[in-house]
């Protein structure tokens, strides 16, 4: 499902006596379907880095980055944003919405966008709630003013309402207390379970052993400066 | 997918002063395309070339017709141009005095632009403006009234109801929620995020606010001094800007 080859990234700050940060090079590793894969490495090794790239939300400087496909290194915008409503979901680590949008919406959008109906979308952000444990009431407010262990769970609900084929997660129990740590565990096994790609940055070395697969360790791709 | 718009090495000068130069893109239904830089970068220059009110120098512009599929904007003859503009176009001004008839109730402004296009029957033009203010969230109650009696957010949504109405399948926006107060410019743009995602709209949004862009756009185009120094997508461009200029523009100094 993951090709990735090649893979370098570099951030040429132009303003910052134009500095060039060299992050990765020569990134190779493949994941299957049905695999779960935890990337590891020390902090600012660029674990978050690759999942963006992934996701297409950082540009690649070299390489090959294939997802069912497609190649989200030299892909149109439109291609990369249709791959991400179908393909590709993305659990980040911190919440992003839109003012205004009633958590219950903001769950359900992902599955409407992939093309689910509307009813059948609310019903399953329903149970995604509650299997999270997002009390009822709050459902129908924005999450902007929710806490953030609450917003981390809307943003898994969000990442895990449509059946994506692959799915990047960083840090998902980061913040999170036992009972729901164990509900995400539970989420990314039933996911695996029906043939899901899955990447994941875990910083919870128990919850690595549990759910995945195997270890790449990034540090081994850090670019020579 | 075949896009909808085709703009082609556009380029217009004032006399001696560059207004935009050779900015080309091509826009897809449903895409909604940012177009970002500070002031002067030729922002507005390019909407209006490209929307068919300013001539350019040099270049084209495509639109995919219902009837006869993509034509040459720029060598239509003039009341083809006109028609379009009253139907598969339309075009939110900044400043909504600049879009609406003030003298003309609220019912009226968007009557008239079905009226525009053949509508006579008055009983459905009420029905349909009404139902039109109702989606921009205006108290239909006020169908009567004139837009100068409303405020500066509900003077837009008018605007807004009055450009939907005839079902343009390509919008041309300047700075649509300058001069509004926080508050006001997110309902706004919660609601333009919902039409254009109901109505599969493709839109072409000049902004300075990049708050703006991440909330609506899929694609961005960062311009500096007439041309385009960057575009992609919008997430992207915000989160890994790859030209100086756009780096500036995304880092906090400058962001307003
Ligand atoms: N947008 C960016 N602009 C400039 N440099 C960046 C950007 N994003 C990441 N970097 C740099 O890339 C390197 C890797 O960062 P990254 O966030 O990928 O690390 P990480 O392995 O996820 O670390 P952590 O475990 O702390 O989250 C760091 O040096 C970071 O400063
Ligand atoms: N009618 C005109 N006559 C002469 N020069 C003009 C005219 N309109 C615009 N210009 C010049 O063309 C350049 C681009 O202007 P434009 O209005 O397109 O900028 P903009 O990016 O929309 O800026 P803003 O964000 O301030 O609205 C500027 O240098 C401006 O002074
Ligand atoms: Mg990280
Ligand atoms: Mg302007």
């Amino acid at each position: 499902m993951f090709e990735i080859s090649g893979l370098s990234k570099e951030f040429h700050l132009h303003h910052q006596q134009a500095a060039r940060i060299k992050v990765l090079e020569g990134v190779n590793f493949s994941v299957l379907a049905g695999e779960c894969v935890a990337l590891t490495g020390e902090s600012g090794s660029g674990k978050s880095t690759v999942i963006r790239l992934l996701y297409g939300n950082y540009l690649a400087n070299q390489g090959a980055i294939r997802i069912g496909g497609l190649n989200v290194a030299d892909a149109e915008p439109r291609e990369i944003l249709e791959m991400r409503r179908i393909t590709l979901g993305y659990v980040s680590q911190f919440l992003r919405v839109l003012p205004r949008v009633p958590t219950l919406s903001v769950v359900a959008e992902p599955m409407m966008n992939a093309g689910a109906g509307e009813a059948e979308s609310l019903d399953k952000a329903r149970t995604l709630l509650t299997r999270l444990r997002i009390p009822e009431q709050l459902w129908s407010l924005s999450p902007l003013t929710f806490s953030g262990g609450e917003q981390q769970r809307v943003n898994i609900a969000r990442g895990f309402i449509h059946d994506y084929p692959a799915l990047l997660l960083d840090e998902p129990t980061a913040s999170l207390d036992a009972v729901n740590r164990a509900t995400v565990l539970d989420l990314i096994t039933e996911a695996k379970g029906r043939g899901a790609a899955i990447i994941g940055i875990f910083h919870d070395q128990a919850a690595r052993d549990e759910v995945c697969d195997r270890s790449i360790d990034i540090s081994q791709f850090a670019a020579m400066a | 997918m075949n896009p909808i718009f085709s703009v082609r090495d556009i380029t217009k000068f004032y006399g001696n002063q560059k207004g935009c130069e050779g900015v080309s893109f091509d826009l897809y239904p449903g895409e909604v395309l940012g177009i970002v830089g500070e002031s002067g970068s030729g922002k507005s220059t390019l909407l209006n070339v490209i929307s068919g009110q300013l001539e350019p120098d040099q270049g084209d512009v495509l639109f995919d017709t219902r009837h006869a599929g993509m034509v040459s904007t720029t060598a239509m003859a003039e009341p083809e141009r006109r028609m379009l503009a009253r139907t598969d176009w339309a075009y939110v001004h900044q400043n909504p005095r600049d879009g609406l008839r003030m003298a003309v109730s609220a019912g009226g402004n968007i009557g008239e632009r079905l009226m525009n296009i053949g509508a006579r029957h008055y009983g459905d033009i009420r029905e349909t403006a009404s139902g039109w203010m109702g989606r921009v969230e205006l108290d239909t109650g006020r169908i009567d009234d004139r837009p100068s009696t409303f405020s500066g957010g509900m003077q837009q949504r008018l605007q807004i109801a009055r450009n939907l109405v005839t079902g343009p399948r390509l919008i041309f926006m300047d700075e649509p929620t300058g001069g509004l107060d926080l508050s006001v410019q997110a309902r706004l743009l919660d609601l333009l995020r919902n039409l254009v995602r109901e109505l599969g709209l493709a839109v072409i949004i000049v902004t300075h606010d990049l708050a703006v862009v991440r909330m609506l756009a899929h694609r961005v185009m960062v311009m500096q001094r007439g041309q385009v120094v960057e575009s992609g997508l919008a997430d992207q461009v915000l989160d890994d800007p790859q030209h100086p200029y756009s780096q500036l523009l995304v880092s906090s100094i400058l962001q307003v």
